[in-house]
């Protein structure tokens, strides 16, 4: 049922890790769905010497609960702690109104490294689901027990679970009146395990992962000019691919990998352009004198979404690569922007000014099928939509306060969350693909 | 003043021209522009009201520095017009000195849109200057887009000092 290699190239990522930073996001769910499932996640056994670094099935219970999908039970509440189905005694768990029950054991095979087996069982019908084992050096439990709440996730749900990806966003801290300090961070999908990319005093803007989740590209001004780089995760290393005079901005990779679509005035204004990564060619797709920008590409690859104020106010076209025919895509109010498109190619995550002239910036989505709009978030000075690639939730950047933070909220909005941080602002969250 | 209100009215049509989106350079740009390069005595209205000339950089140090937009537009205001001409004359005047134009946007819609709002803005008031005398290789534009702005805070007051262009000389 599940491949085991899979997990195994979880752990490429970010062998690489130059400054682990202190201050951390954190998910707080602010809604869920109105009848959730209940799952009960028993702490898992463990059978060697001294204390493991993570408990695992405390982290595949956050996952759960802070997926909005469903209420777990307190540890304080559970009338046993089994570990294997010999121990398991289901009116326990029908008592507690569990619906699904999750146990496991750890157990030593060396100094660095463990053998995990899990179990899922529906308490109803008193039937296992799912029963797994996996292997995990002791530092990387906090991968495994993302991987198990996957699993459980896609048993459950029936889609796959998003708890194995990663988050890239900026933050900005004033240091003194005229002085700020930048960083391009990258976190678990649940704020843990940030890591700093690159620090600036100039702006970092932009973020964007490669299809494969090998690669970020990002507009940077350490140079005092934006510059579009692009940095592999594994090793650090970077390049800079475009600098030239002018606007140098909106990276977007292409789903094949093989191109990344970017935003240029060197022509005079800006307009958008696709660069073949392994030729080096640059071609210009779009020509007006107005502003052409935040190229995103739909999952096939042959048609680009992006914002333009050629109709005299900004609003989402789509362009077909190999025609070069362009549509106009939304017409609804005078400020839609920023579009990306569910990996179903149903529907659009965007920014759009809602209640006409108001100052309301708000996460909206357009259904592609219906031409139904419907607005998300209320806050109203919400940008950088970007959608978890199961497209469970669109997390974005907002103000709370004086402060800028990310949220999230279901294509539904039946399910939000929000992500405080500890200090200065975040902003132009990117959400991974699947990582394995 | 006759033939320096004739300029400036020349100069205005020829840079709404431009902004409006006309790339082709028309004779009435040709016309302003040649007006303003050659009256080097030219004077204009402060920012404080005084009429300065532009011969002397003390006297450009006190023109208005900052022009501000309106909400997703890109059109310099007619209250920074004097000022504009008084840089350009000066920049005319003297080949040497050069400037930096920064592009702003304020914190609403999106991040590139906004840093291309913000390029538009800077390209606005280079063009403004560029008809009233001075040369393009005078003037640098960076746009910021909502990365930088003037003010915190959320409400139109701050909103309104961020829309902006900040022109700095970065050589006299």
């Amino acid at each position: 049922m599940v491949n085991l290699n899979q997990f195994k190239s979880l752990i490429f990522v970010l062998l690489w890790a130059p400054l682990i930073v202190k201050a951390e996001l954190v998910v707080e769910v602010t809604q869920g769905l109105s009848e959730p499932t209940p799952v009960a996640v028993v702490p898992f056994k463990w059978t060697g010497q001294g204390a493991l670094p993570e408990d695992v099935a405390q982290i595949v219970d956050q996952d759960l609960s802070r997926s909005g999908l469903f209420t777990t039970l307190p540890r304080s509440a559970m009338l046993s702690l089994p570990s294997e189905r010999s121990q398991v005694f289901f009116r326990d768990w029908r008592m507690t109104k569990s619906d699904f029950l999750v146990v496991g054991k750890i157990e030593p095979i060396s100094a660095t490294r463990v053998s995990l087996r899990y179990e899922l069982y529906d308490v109803l019908k008193e039937e296992n689901i799912m029963i797994q084992p996996l292997e995990s050096d002791i530092n990387q439990l906090r991968d495994a027990a993302h991987f198990i709440a996957d699993q459980i996730y896609q048993a459950l749900t029936g889609n796959r679970g998003a708890f194995s990806t990663r988050i890239v966003y900026v933050t900005a801290e004033q240091l003194t009146s005229q002085t700020s300090r930048y960083r391009l961070e990258m976190a678990d999908w649940d704020g843990n395990r940030p890591r700093v990319i690159l620090e600036s005093r100039e702006p970092i803007m932009s973020p964007s992962w490669s299809a494969d989740g090998k690669k970020i590209a990002y507009v940077s001004f350490e140079t005092g000019r934006p510059s579009i780089y692009v940095q592999y995760l594994a090793t650090g290393k970077r390049e800079r691919i475009q600098s030239f005079s002018g606007l140098n901005g909106a990276p977007a990779w292409s789903p094949d990998g093989n191109k990344l679509a970017l935003v240029l005035s060197k022509d005079g204004n800006a307009e958008i352009y696709v660069l073949d990564v392994t030729s080096g060619q640059l071609q210009r797709v779009t020509n007006h004198y107005g502003i052409d920008t935040e190229p995103s590409w739909a999952p096939d690859g042959e048609s680009l979404f992006f914002t333009s104020d050629r109709g005299g106010s900004p609003q989402i076209y789509r362009l077909f690569l190999a025609t070069r025919q362009m549509t106009r895509v939304t017409y609804e109010g005078n400020y839609n922007a920023r579009a990306s498109m569910t990996p179903d190619g149903r529907f659009l995550a965007l920014i759009h000014r809602s209640g006409g002239s108001g100052n309301r910036f708000s996460v909206a989505v357009l259904d592609l099928k219906t031409d139904r709009l419907d607005i998300l978030t209320e806050t109203g000075l919400e940008e950088s939509p970007t959608i978890a690639p199961n497209a469970s939730v669109v997390l974005y950047a907002t103000q709370e306060g004086n402060q800028g933070v990310l949220s999230a909220v279901s294509l539904d909005g039946q399910v939000r969350f929000r992500m405080p941080n500890t200090r200065g602002d975040v902003r132009a969250p990117a959400w991974s693909p699947y990582l394995y | 003043m006759r033939a320096i209100a004739m300029t400036r009215v020349a100069a205005l049509a020829a840079a709404v021209a431009l902004v409006a989106g006309c790339s082709s350079t028309s004779t009435t740009t040709d016309g302003g522009a040649d007006g303003a390069a050659t009256n080097n005595a030219a004077t204009a209205q402060g920012a404080d009201g005084s009429n300065v000339t532009a011969g002397s950089f003390a006297e450009v140090a006190k023109l208005r520095t900052v022009f501000y937009f309106d909400f997703d537009q890109a059109v310099v205001k007619q209250e920074g017009f004097s000022d504009l001409e008084a840089h350009a004359k000066y920049l005319s005047n003297n080949p040497g000195a050069t400037v930096r134009l920064e592009g702003h946007a304020d914190e609403r819609g999106t991040r590139e849109y906004n840093i291309a709002l913000g390029e538009q803005r800077a390209n606005a008031v280079a063009r403004l200057l560029m008809v009233n005398g001075a040369g393009s290789n005078q003037i640098e534009t960076i746009s910021y887009g909502e990365e930088k702005p003037a003010m915190l805070g959320h409400t139109e007051a701050e909103w309104a000092l961020n829309r902006r262009v900040e022109l700095s000389y970065t050589s006299r």
